[in-house]
């Protein structure tokens, strides 16, 4: 059976900010969980091949999670997030930035704030993200690092090698 | 300094400019009237959005007029297709796993 899930992904350049939708196959508690549980956030948020790593998570309002995002080499690439407000199951916002494995976030990279709403959708859930950044030229740094990161220099190869296939073809 | 897309766009009234002659080439005088900026001001924009090589310059008789390179514009939505694609590559993890925990239930 092939499902057609809603994705939006809509970059607004006056207001700084990315607005992510997607629809997933479950219900709002158990994709709040997914978001909010260090157990299973540990599962699924950093993109392949990079897996995250949980060091310490406190989710309340005023709380945080710390964490690394680890490449296949064993190299870690620290995220410190803090939690702002917290409305189960309906929304939470918090504060992102680019950290060192102690948890002392590094004040030159640039720092986002996250609103992520959950709503219904049928049966299914509808999570909406919305990225707030300062300046646009502060997306545009944080893409550099997702580059660095190798969260997209994979991807590239990705579409290298399927061009190369269908090339011989 | 820096001159690539990015800092093209992160002033608004260089969007506005980009907006206004996307439609057509315009002139520094017929753009200035829609800003309550000076034209010497309008012309800084110019020259910036030239050397982000956003927009070009003809020339027809004695007026410039200044166009729109969309090619160059598309390199934005090159850098968010990027990003666009880290997301979907997080949430297809995201949909293995909840189908995972639904199963074991």
């Amino acid at each position: 059976m092939k499902h057609n899930l809603q994705f939006d992904f809509i970059a607004d350049e006056k207001k700084n900010t990315l607005t992510i939708r997607r629809e997933f196959l479950a219900g709002r508690q158990l994709v709040w969980d997914c978001y909010t549980k260090r157990e299973l956030l540990d599962r699924w948020f950093a993109p392949a091949p990079l897996t995250t790593k949980t060091k310490s998570m406190d989710f309340r309002e005023g709380g945080h999670w710390h964490y690394a995002m680890v490449d296949p080499n064993g190299t870690e690439y620290w995220g410190y997030t803090e939690y702002l407000k917290i409305n189960p199951i309906d929304y939470y916002t918090s504060l992102d930035a680019f950290s060192d494995a102690e948890g002392e976030i590094n004040e030159d990279l640039p720092r986002a704030e996250w609103l992520v709403s959950f709503t219904d959708k049928g049966e299914n859930a509808l999570i909406e993200t919305i990225v707030t950044y300062k300046s646009l030229s502060d997306l545009e740094k944080v893409i550099q690092m997702g580059m660095e990161q190798g969260m997209i220099a994979t991807l590239k190869k990705l579409d290298e090698l399927l061009l190369t296939i269908s090339k011989e073809k | 300094m820096r001159r690539d897309i990015f800092q093209a766009i992160a002033d608004p009234t260089r969007r506005a400019i980009i907006t206004l002659i996307a439609v057509h080439a315009m002139t520094p005088n017929a753009l200035a009237e829609h800003f309550d900026s000076t034209r010497q001001a309008i012309s800084k924009h110019l020259r910036v959005l030239t050397e982000c090589q956003l927009v070009t310059q003809e020339y027809q008789g004695r007026e410039i007029y200044y166009q729109l390179e969309i090619d160059k514009m598309k390199e934005i939505d090159k850098w968010l297709e990027q990003f666009r694609r880290i997301w979907e590559s997080r949430f297809k993890q995201l949909d293995q796993l909840l189908s995972t925990i639904k199963k074991k239930k």
